[in-house]
């Protein structure tokens, strides 16, 4: 019937929208960012430290070491105590503990990020100052207040390939006599691996494409940090910070970065994913 | 009318037209789409953004008819485009505007002067700096309050990002050809320096001395104290002009506006703030 | 408790300090439970700290008067239509073409290569950072399509941000519809939209819906793609191409510059209590998709 046809290719179109801004968001990110990319050199703008936009000095090695500083602090941090929620609400929790964890997770995700950078900035940054040194402004800052955030992404992720283990992995293993946690240590854990390594690299993705809290607490120095103590940018505080005063090359600078930070974080997700495809096989 | 009531008036307004406008989403019915005319929009330097505020404040409490003006922030840099471009009617600029901007027939009238001040944290020993001293300390070679006569703590340096004015200002007037330590802690704001500064035993910045007030200490530069009166006298070097910017002719509502801002009124009410009146306003 | 035998062909080694096997697995029960409630004790810090500082602020006043002085003085009520507007705009937009993708998926194709680069398209919008988004909705939006710093750029940069979420939740509600209902329509004589339009969207209504308020939680507290393309002019807008502040990048503005820590606080309170109340509305919403099931 024709009106059913065309109901059928109106869904499509439709359906092609999120392709299709997908295909725009990356041309006109590429549009802005390619041509200063390209002029001052690729290979430059990733190596070089040296970041005074205004004068022509287009390095960005500076925030690709803070992102990476961060965003490694934030895992330590984020990694263990969310695989461990995990664990603890598929194989430790009485069911209304469970029924209070999972929808409090829900909520920590749905605080906004600026709400925790505000805390980190009032609390964190001060007692960080007073007791380990420095402005307090830090890449450790950072860390805490991402690894918190990337808590719930880690969470959801690693229960669920937790759970799709086989409840017959879990009795094999304690048949053997093995204690509760040496069934999940060397049984399920390992069962899940791929899920849980997928959770890691998406919680990467998350902590890297962080702005807004990570701008209030990390300090956006330009030098390259040598401890956690010391304050440092990342690829989005940057472009958070100077956006709103850019004009020029040093707009398209930003964008440039932008370009980075999108083509890695593109990159993560999808071996975030290839990763999940292979817990659902398994 | 006297100023309470008609603020008193235009806040209960401004209730009624909330109250109204959500119960407007909430039917069905609410904002037309069309294009937001009538008002005079003015936008550039963080710097110069409060004041502007208060003085369209001011001015629209004293000519409630006249259109709205509607500030907004963006850089010096932002502004001066957006008065290029004709995006905005008014730019505003916190340091002089360059001669490729000239070139394009901007013009451009100072409201006000402005005082960048180098500030410590209120409990900060250090009574004052030379010069020669601060660009010592931005530039990283200073990096200890022993060397100047405080504990054994390492410098906190806080400035302004690339493309703000006030950065832009400070580098010139002050740093010259010297280069700024990488070690400095960027931020985007005034405010913000002023939350880093207040907070932190060990920090050392700049800022406008319109918002000093009792958050941070300001430092005196090779014995001047940084004052209104100072600066009037050429004393105090560290200086820079708040500019209005605009393409050719202005509008008369927003003539009337920029003519309401060299007021003596208004630059009594500048002057009360901080900034130094522009002479024979 | 004697020891015991473990056929691993190692031969048995009885330590009852040190890192045996009971002391491991108490101890690693023990991190588990800390995990679990060192979590919850920081969400209810987070939530305990914003509203005792911000809750004694907040008034009748302070939610629908102007703010003045930079928002030093006075209220957020521009704030709050802003941030209604702009959420409910994006979902607007939204919600049919997220909706039309599930449907289109789960009904009216099968799985081949169109559908994997539809789904491939919905899962990388899902992963890009909220900051691209900024830069994307500024250049395109505000710039390209001239329709500068407004409701209309904000809405569509967060229409677009929360396509996937809507996507997602959409089409796993329509695939929980068992196909009987789908077979029961067909043999009255329905065609394929009227099926859809009649029984599998109504069943699937709690599982959207989920989605659709998930979505507009996350408009709710969105910042950095707002600054980028709605602006932050304090004003009440007057109209889609009016710029607009929503409560978030009000908080961030007024507790990043020091401008007021106690408005920040309030601002912050009044942004928590709105996210906690569609959490709730979630939860709810969630409980009848569950028990809906749980019935056939």
């Amino acid at each position: 019937m024709l009106k059913e046809r065309l109901i059928q290719y109106l869904l499509l179109a439709l359906a092609l929208t999120a392709v299709l801004s997908l295909a725009v968001i990356t041309v006109f990110i590429l549009r802005e960012g390619l041509p200063v990319l390209i002029e001052f050199g690729p290979i430059r703008f990733l190596t070089r430290s040296e970041w005074a936009p205004t004068q022509g000095q287009f390095g960005i090695l500076a925030m690709v070491v803070g992102s990476l500083w961060v965003t490694l602090g934030a895992l330590l941090v984020g990694v263990p105590l969310g695989v461990a929620v995990a664990v603890f609400v598929t194989d430790y929790s009485p069911p209304l503990l469970a029924q209070v964890l999972r929808p409090a997770v829900q909520l920590l995700a749905g605080v906004p990020s600026v709400i925790y950078g505000f805390i980190g900035l009032k609390i964190l940054v001060p007692l960080i100052r007073d007791s380990m040194g420095g402005a307090g402004l830090s890449v450790l800052a950072g860390a805490l207040v991402l690894g918190i955030m990337v808590l719930p992404s880690v969470i959801a992720v690693s229960e669920d390939s937790i759970r799709a283990v086989p409840q017959l992995y879990r009795d094999g293993a304690l048949a053997l006599g093995a204690t509760h946690w040496q069934s999940l240590w060397r049984v399920v854990l390992p069962a899940a691996k791929s899920g849980i390594v997928a959770s890691i690299v998406l919680g990467m993705g998350r902590a890297v494409g962080e702005t807004m809290a990570v701008i209030m607490v990390v300090g956006n120095s330009l030098q390259l940090p040598s401890s956690p103590l010391e304050a440092a940018t990342t690829l989005t505080s940057n472009i958070g910070l100077e956006m709103a005063y850019a004009s020029g090359a040093h707009r398209q600078a930003l964008f440039a970065t932008g370009i980075v930070l999108f083509a890695f974080i593109m990159l993560l997700n999808l071996v975030a994913s290839a990763f999940r495809r292979r817990t659902i096989r398994a | 009318m006297p100023p309470v009531e008609v603020a008193v008036k235009a806040d209960r307004a401004g209730r009624r037209a909330v109250l109204m406008l959500l119960m407007g989403l909430a039917t069905g019915c609410g904002p037309v789409a069309s294009s937001a005319g009538g008002g005079i929009s003015v936008a550039g330097s963080t710097s110069v953004q409060p004041f502007a505020e208060l003085l369209a404040e001011e001015y629209a409490r004293e000519h409630p008819t006249a259109p709205v003006v509607n500030i907004q922030g963006g850089g010096s840099t932002a502004g001066i485009e957006a008065a290029l471009t004709g995006a905005a009617d008014v730019g505003m600029s916190s340091r002089e505007l360059k001669d490729s901007e000239l070139a394009q027939g901007l013009v451009s009238q100072p409201i006000a002067y402005d005082a960048i001040v180098v500030v410590v944290h209120p409990d900060n020993p250090v009574a004052a700096l030379t010069s020669e001293e601060v660009r010592r300390i931005f530039a990283g070679e200073v990096d200890n309050w022993s060397q100047l006569g405080g504990g054994d703590d390492r410098i906190t340096l806080v400035v302004r990002e690339e493309g703000s004015g006030t950065r832009g200002a400070f580098d010139e007037l002050m740093m010259g050809d010297t280069r700024v330590s990488a070690r400095a802690l960027r931020q985007d704001s005034n405010g913000a320096v002023r939350v880093i500064v207040n907070s932190d035993r060990n920090a050392i910045g700049y800022m406008s001395l319109g918002i000093v007030g009792d958050f941070v200490k300001p430092v005196p530069l090779d014995g001047v104290t940084p004052t209104v009166e100072a600066s009037m006298a050429g004393d105090y070097f560290l200086v820079r002009p708040f500019l209005f910017t605009w393409l050719g002719e202005l509008s008369a509502p927003a003539q009337r506006f920029v003519d309401y801002c060299l007021t003596a009124e208004a630059q009594a009410i500048l002057g009360l703030e901080g900034l130094i009146p522009v002479e024979g306003a | 408790m004697p020891e015991e035998r473990r056929s691993e062909g190692k031969p048995t080694r009885r330590r009852l300090g040190g890192l045996n096997a009971r002391n491991t697995n108490v101890l690693a029960g023990g991190f588990v439970w800390l995990a679990a409630l060192g979590t919850l004790a920081i969400l209810v810090f987070i939530i305990v700290y914003v509203l005792w500082q911000g809750l004694p602020h907040v008034s009748w006043e302070f939610l629908t008067g102007t703010p003045t002085s930079m928002g030093r003085t006075g209220g957020i009520g521009p704030m709050i239509v802003s941030t209604v507007a702009l959420s409910f705009l994006s979902v607007l937009i939204a919600f049919p073409v997220g909706v039309a993708t599930a449907i289109y998926l789960t009904e009216y194709t099968r799985e081949g290569t169109l559908t994997r680069i539809i789904r491939f398209g919905t899962e990388a919008l899902a992963g890009v950072p909220s900051i691209i988004f900024g830069l994307f909705g500024f250049v395109f939006f505000v710039i390209y399509l001239g329709f500068g710093w407004s409701l209309l750029s904000g809405a569509l940069t967060l229409a677009v941000m929360i396509l996937p979420t809507i996507v997602r939740t959409s089409e796993e509600a329509i695939l929980t519809v068992p196909k009987a209902y789908r077979e029961v329509s067909y043999s009255l004589g329905a065609s394929r939209w009227q099926m859809v339009t009649t029984v599998v969207l109504p069943a699937a209504l709690p599982g959207i819906a989920t989605g659709v308020v998930l979505g507009l939680g996350r408009t709710v507290g969105e910042t950095a793609a707002v600054i980028l393309t709605a602006g932050a002019a304090l004003h009440m807008p007057t109209s889609l191409f009016s710029p607009a502040r929503s409560m978030a990048v009000h908080f961030y503005v007024l507790a990043r510059e020091g401008i007021s820590d106690s408005n920040a606080w309030a601002t912050g309170a009044v942004l928590l209590v709105t996210i906690l109340f569609t959490n709730v509305i979630i939860n709810r919403l969630l409980l009848r998709a569950m028990k809906r099931q749980a019935a056939r």
